[in-house]
């Protein structure tokens, strides 16, 4: 497969869907959960005479008059899931009171009400986290390659990894503004937990091909040319790249359809991510390569 | 290990298979070593609490805190909580109190008990501006935090309960001045605001003990006593963060989480046997044996599971082929170009190691930085992840190898 000279066609692939979720992400913003923006989020189920949506919302908005309270039914796990502000234990109590009276078999099953302050600090964590995972992985691959160095710097195989970091994170993230516009679906930490995975597995695919590269590049030094050498380690190695994410997607699908609820959209995220880390391993970060090489290495 | 595959491969084996017994749950491992479950597993409550140390002198801070916690664990000791998880985190003047309480039927009557101080004071009677329809109070200095135990008494004459306290050095030396000043007056005992009971003093009391009469049943006054015992907060606490899992909630992602790690492990064994014949034979073979050896690590550690934390593990069984699928991919490469069955399987580990040792140091890297910048639910996955990666590594290499050397002989 000539995937180097084709490499328009990826790039440019890539530059509409990674300019797509940029755009989700800054023009729909993230739907913050509780966790980090403070707040109380309720999963209760009542499985004798079900109320319908709309009763559930009228008892919360207008028989207990609680702010800002919204509420959605989940279907896959039959249970309601109630948003609204942070409340203490003692109302927390008289709700559940109330609530038990007005449907007998109303079941809780999770509760968790948590201020704001906690919430920015996690968010401040994550984000340190996700940067610091960035740079470690970067630096990482400039020294595991340093012995790589020709035609282009080893330095130059960790920018490229950093960009292929950025680009298979782009992508679930901008993926989840759009879910949080359509659908409320919110991000939460393992939502961070699952980009940082994701960018722990993508790069896996791209080191299986820059490692051939490195060799192949030692082994025949000179003698062809480095767009040639890199559009032949990209295709040695397609099939053990497929092969070792797709055992991941299996583990991943299975998780998703019979998983818990409460992983599914970690399991989503990382099903997006994992798929995206594919395609940019062989489609990207190979023929990135390209980009950043001196002209007369490439013919 | 090249002399003797055979025997390491048998050691291997069995130790896998001890594992197994000592892993699956309702077996003999489980009676002697029951498996940690985190809270989103088995139902319960994580509770943060805010410290506020802004009264507390700097130089007290970290007495105050570990004080507190101290006193928050008798308390939830009292309402018979299995090994209840109480930790402390301190940021300058904040210090947050997590309470970790596992498979407690009524949480707000356990959150009531945590936040709950008992609040004991003695008041004298002001009966210059005491009428007929009012009594005036005025404070004393004494109050419940000079209390060092408290105990049940019955009153031998009644048999009516009553609760026995004594005061530390300095609540003895108040209580008799207090004492001293008002005798033939009555003194009142208020509790969480609450008049008890008003005795008259007979004489100075010295000794530091006081008994307090009260009109109590048998278990309102023990319950009176095991507050005091637990003493009180030194430092006010408020509840900024509650998540509470049901129990039925716990099981139902317990049991689904297991489903899905079979049904992945099944469709990953599917897909080496289909995609690589004989050699994905061994490469299931390692596979069980990763999944029974991590499980008996995380039980011997031992690793509270949470749900993110099985998650971890299961992700780490998609992975933990990875590094066959490498090398695998390397000996179908050294045997086209030639070289006997053997030496190519020998040649594609030795080939294949650099690019297994580069991407796993990636997700070692991952997971570390995870593990230190995030909180507790975080750090389990992380550390599921990190055990789960080291020994993928010495599943896949080691005990793969072992599997084809024993094996897979050259034909002479």
């Amino acid at each position: 497969m000539n995937i180097v000279g084709r490499r328009k066609i990826w790039f440019t692939l890539s530059t509409v869907l990674v300019g797509l979720a940029v755009i989700a992400i800054v023009s729909f913003g993230f739907q913050e959960s509780a966790e980090f923006k403070g707040g109380t989020l309720w999963n209760f189920s009542i499985p004798v005479n079900t109320p319908a949506l709309a009763d559930v919302q009228t008892e919360f908005s207008n028989t207990l008059h609680v702010p800002n309270a919204s509420v959605s039914f989940d279907s896959t796990n039959q249970s309601f899931f109630v948003r609204f502000d942070t409340i203490d234990e003692t109302t927390h109590a008289t709700y559940l009171a109330a609530l038990k009276t007005q449907w007998a078999s109303f079941n809780e099953l999770s509760f968790e009400s948590i201020g704001p302050s906690i919430g920015a600090g996690l968010l401040k964590n994550a984000i340190i986290a996700i940067i610091l995972v960035l740079i470690g992985i970067s630096l990482y691959i400039a020294f595991a390659f340093r012995k790589a160095s020709r035609p282009i710097s080893s330095w130059k195989y960790g920018w490229i990894t950093l960009l292929t970091l950025f680009h298979d994170v782009l992508i679930p993230a901008g993926l989840f503004a759009l879910l949080g516009h359509l659908n409320n679906v919110q991000i939460d930490t393992n939502f961070i937990v699952a980009l940082l995975v994701v960018m722990g597995f993508s790069v896996h695919d791209t080191i299986v091909v820059f490692d051939r590269i490195r060799e192949n590049l030692l082994n025949q030094r000179g003698k062809a040319p480095f767009a040639t050498i890199i559009n032949d380690s990209v295709n040695q190695t397609l099939a053990r790249s497929v092969n070792t994410s797709l055992t991941l997607i299996l583990v991943l699908l299975a998780l998703y359809f019979t998983g818990p609820f409460d992983l599914k959209y970690f399991v989503l995220t990382l099903l997006v991510g994992v798929t995206t880390g594919i395609y940019s391993s062989i489609f990207i970060a190979s023929p990135a390569l390209i980009l950043v090489s001196p002209k007369e290495a490439v013919k | 290990m090249r002399r003797h595959p055979g025997l390491y491969l048998v050691i291997i084996v069995l130790v896998a298979i001890l594992a197994a017994f000592f892993v699956v749950p309702k077996g003999i491992g489980t009676k002697w070593m029951p498996w940690r479950l985190g809270l989103d597993l088995v139902g319960g409550s994580h509770l943060v609490y805010q410290v506020d140390l802004s009264k507390v002198a700097p130089a007290d801070q970290d007495s105050v805190v570990s004080g507190l916690r101290d006193v928050i664990e008798k308390r939830v000791n009292l309402f018979g909580v299995s090994e209840p998880q109480i930790f402390t985190a301190k940021s300058g003047d904040q210090a947050q109190l997590i309470v970790e309480l596992a498979g407690v039927k009524n949480v707000s009557d356990a959150i009531g008990q945590i936040g709950e101080t008992p609040l004991l004071d003695f008041r004298e009677v002001d009966t210059a501006s005491s009428t007929a329809t009012g009594t005036q109070y005025i404070y004393t200095n004494l109050t419940g935090q000079y209390i060092t135990g408290a105990q049940l008494i019955f009153d031998q004459t009644t048999g009516q309960p009553q609760v026995s306290i004594s005061f530390n050095d300095q609540g003895a030396q108040i209580f008799e001045q207090v004492t001293a000043k008002n005798v033939g007056k009555p003194l009142a005992i208020f509790l969480d605001n609450q008049l008890i009971e008003a005795p008259t003093v007979q004489s100075a009391i010295s000794g530091g003990k006081a008994v307090i009469t009260g009109n109590f049943t048998v278990a309102t006054a023990q319950q009176l006593v095991q507050r005091f015992n637990a003493g009180a907060l030194p430092a006010p606490i408020t509840l900024i963060n509650q998540q509470t899992i049901s129990a039925s909630l716990g099981s139902d992602s317990l049991a689904k989480v297991i489903l899905a790690g079979l049904i992945g492990t099944l469709l990953v064994i599917l897909f080496m046997l289909f995609y690589y014949r004989m050699f994905g034979v061994f490469a299931a073979l390692s596979l069980i044996i990763y999944i029974l050896l991590t499980l008996g690590l995380f039980k011997v550690i031992p690793i509270t599971l949470s749900l993110a934390g099985l998650a971890g593990f299961i992700l780490t069984i998609g992975m933990a082929v990875d590094a066959n699928i490498l090398i695998f991919e390397r000996i179908k490469e050294e045997i086209k170009r030639g070289l006997p069955r053997a030496s190519a399987i020998e040649e594609g580990f030795r080939r294949a190691w650099p690019s297994i040792r580069d991407s796993n140091t990636s997700t070692i890297i991952t997971a570390v930085i995870l593990y230190f910048f995030t909180s507790s639910f975080v750090r389990g996955f992380a550390l599921t992840l990190l055990i789960g990666v080291l020994v993928s590594l010495f599943s896949a290499i080691t005990t793969t190898r072992l599997f084809l050397r024993v094996f897979i002989k050259d034909k002479k």
